[in-house]
């Protein structure tokens, strides 16, 4: 007998099933609408729309932060001001041996006669010591570090994959081999590691950045894929695509990759924060991204100087941007953990 | 598997394993990194001068020499001198070492202390609003850079409000515990507790589902004597597991906090040796490091066959 299949017959697949089970808890639902809003805005950064003009004073030093303004919010500099210098020498009855230099640049400044400047007195997020604006550069800050922690993630995740694919399947000579070489990685501490080959790659950026977090950061993918590769290739379905003449490659990654998915999506999304909260610190430090770029560790770093001088809007700005991208990271993992491990609900 | 063969078998892999850290650290630092008499040298040197740096280096020799040598220092503790201060590696090593100790071991003590003490509250509260409570509070916590806790901890808590000196470390234990470390291990405590929260709660909660804690229950025993005689022993062992673990992180000291309090340890001289390419110290350190946690690892595995004569049967 034959059954007519037609398209309501059709069961659920497991990632669709997985999917809505995530929409209806409240957590996993709000956390997913966070992480997207801010997967946007790292795209419109990246694409141009937003957070371009980060690098510009476009505002007075340290321009307060304000949300209500007044009409006169501007203030505009006579310009060349920088080149009346108060001479202090001639006091003494010498003469400036400066001075020739002086009037040729002044009478430079007098050719050029550039336009008087604008600045404005407060910004909604406030200004740093330079003038720029606060909310620009979080906008590219929160850019620079998402992107660093999602693209190591995905280098840390792949690798973790393809080894903990190959350890687990083949066993044997394979798994000693890589076993040991993640014995020997994890047997020095994260984020001594992280120095140690920052210390050696001697050249900053984003490029350097992802490397140092995706080469280190994979051991932890790899234990769990390893793990779930051990108990899944004694399993029927890939006893059964062996005996239909499968290869193992085929076995590998069509047969049993899937069914391991979810294990590596967790670990995917897990990754992510723990990346993005090392790519604050080593910025911070100063091994991280270039003076030329703009992340949320550069910006703790100023902000920590700032804030003895009573300027605290970097400050709450940046851990604010963070915290609340982080916390929806962490549920989202939480939640996908929940809604993709069918044993955990009844 | 008899119990000497275990311990060779074990120490055996041991062993490999910092091999393969002492070739991990070279090929990391004479290969991957270019040559380092550039750095050693600086940008203006000539190439007489590189020429005499990687002599005296040892670089114009064959790799397989220069890891056997870098092998023998191992062996012999002696990893030669920094490259910034030329003093020896091994004497910034013992000498930074205290104030790390000073600051690390207060605080591995308290957390723990704190953190079984919470776990065990919010078990036995499980599923209250105090549980609830707690998980959102440390999710949200864990997720605000410690940079942040430091910041803002050492500005209010010691610039503005002066309750504890900004900086500083004297020579003697006692002042430096009652003086210099107590904030920097009040915010240490505070960084690091929650995520401990959260996994002895985790570990809690396995033991508390199993059939000899509904035994215990059924005998009569007292919920009070059930969590911290029956469960919080069964409990223990993972939990002493996770505290053997953090023992070599005890080495690295607190890179973030000795830095900002100005604590010459050793977390903040690996910071300073990024900085000023100090290879051999990072090298150094990287190793010692390493050789610590194999060997936590290691005694840890003897001590659970000994706790738990199942282990070795399988």
């Amino acid at each position: 007998m034959t059954v007519q299949m037609d398209s309501s017959m059709r069961s659920e697949s497991a990632w669709s099933l997985a999917l809505r089970r995530l929409w209806r808890d409240p957590v996993g639902r709000i956390s997913l609408g966070v992480v997207t809003f801010y997967l946007v805005l790292v795209g419109m950064v990246l694409a141009g729309w937003l957070g371009t003009r980060w690098n510009d004073p476009v505002a007075v030093n340290y321009a307060p932060p304000t949300w209500f303004v007044s009409a006169a919010n501007r203030v505009t500099l006579p310009a060349g001001e920088a080149w009346d210098r108060t001479l202090v020498v001639p006091l003494y009855g010498w003469t400036d041996p400066l001075e020739p230099l002086w009037s040729e640049a002044r009478a430079a400044a007098q050719r050029i006669q550039p336009e008087p400047v604008s600045y404005r007195l407060t910004l909604p997020f406030g200004a740093d010591k330079w003038g720029r604006d606060v909310g620009q550069k979080v906008l590219k800050g929160t850019q620079t570090s998402v992107w660093v922690g999602l693209v190591a993630a995905f280098v840390a995740t792949l690798i973790g994959t393809v080894l903990g694919a190959l350890a687990g399947y083949y066993g044997r000579v394979v798994d000693d081999l890589l076993n040991g070489f993640y014995g020997v990685l994890t047997s020095i501490p994260y984020l001594l590691l992280v120095f140690a080959v920052a210390a050696v790659l001697q050249q900053k950026g984003v490029g350097t950045l992802i490397l140092i977090l995706g080469l280190t950061g994979w051991t932890g993918v790899f234990r769990l894929v390893r793990a779930e590769y051990m108990k899944h290739r004694t399993r029927e379905y890939v006893l059964a695509a062996g005996a239909l003449g499968a290869s193992h490659g085929r076995r590998v990654w069509v047969h049993i990759l899937p069914n391991v998915g979810h294990v590596v999506l967790v670990q995917f999304s897990q990754n992510l924060v723990g990346f993005i909260k090392s790519e604050v610190i080593l910025s911070f430090l100063g091994f991280g991204v270039p003076v030329s770029s703009v992340s949320w560790g550069s910006m703790l770093n100023e902000a920590q100087n700032e804030l003895i001088l009573g300027k605290w809007w970097q400050l709450v700005v940046t851990t604010v941007a963070m915290a609340v991208f982080v916390t929806a990271s962490s549920l989202l993992t939480d939640a996908l953990r929940d809604a993709l491990d069918p044993r955990l609900n009844s | 598997m008899s119990g000497l063969l275990f311990l060779v078998r074990r120490l055996g892999q041991a062993l490999l394993t910092l091999l393969g850290v002492i070739l991990l650290v070279f090929i990391l630092f004479n290969w991957v990194g270019g040559d380092p008499a550039t750095i050693l040298a600086g940008k203006m040197a000539s190439a007489q001068d590189l020429a005499n740096v990687r002599h005296q280096l040892g670089l114009d020799r064959p790799l397989w020499q220069q890891f056997l040598d870098f092998v023998g220092q191992v062996l012999r503790g002696d990893y030669g001198e920094s490259w910034s201060t030329h003093e020896p590696v091994s004497a910034i090593f013992r000498s930074r070492l205290g104030p790390s100790l000073t600051l690390l071991i207060p605080m591995l003590i308290l957390e723990t202390l704190v953190a079984v003490a919470v776990a065990l509250l919010v078990a036995a509260l499980r599923g209250s609003w105090l549980d609830q409570g707690v998980r959102m509070v440390s999710t949200v916590a864990m997720s605000i850079s410690l940079l942040v806790y430091i910041i803002v901890g050492q500005y209010v808590f010691a610039y503005l409000w002066g309750w504890f000196p900004v900086k500083g470390w004297s020579d003697s234990v006692l002042t430096n515990l009652r003086v210099y470390a107590l904030l920097p291990v009040l915010l240490g405590l505070l960084v690091s507790v929650a995520p401990s929260i959260r996994l002895y709660r985790s570990f809690i909660l396995e033991e508390i589902d199993q059939d000899f804690v509904r035994t215990a229950r059924a005998k009569g025993l007292s919920e009070r004597r059930i969590l911290f005689v029956h469960v919080l022993r069964n409990a223990a062992i993972p939990i002493v597991t996770n505290v053997l673990m953090g023992l070599p992180g005890l080495l690295t000291g607190a890179f973030l906090l000795e830095r900002f309090f100005a604590i010459p340890g050793i977390g903040r001289e690996i910071i300073l040796a990024v900085e000023r390419s100090d290879f051999p110290l990072i090298k150094a350190i990287t190793v010692y490091v390493a050789m610590a946690t194999l060997a936590v690892n290691f005694l840890g595995d003897l001590c659970y066959r000994w706790l738990d004569p199942r282990v070795g049967l399988e």
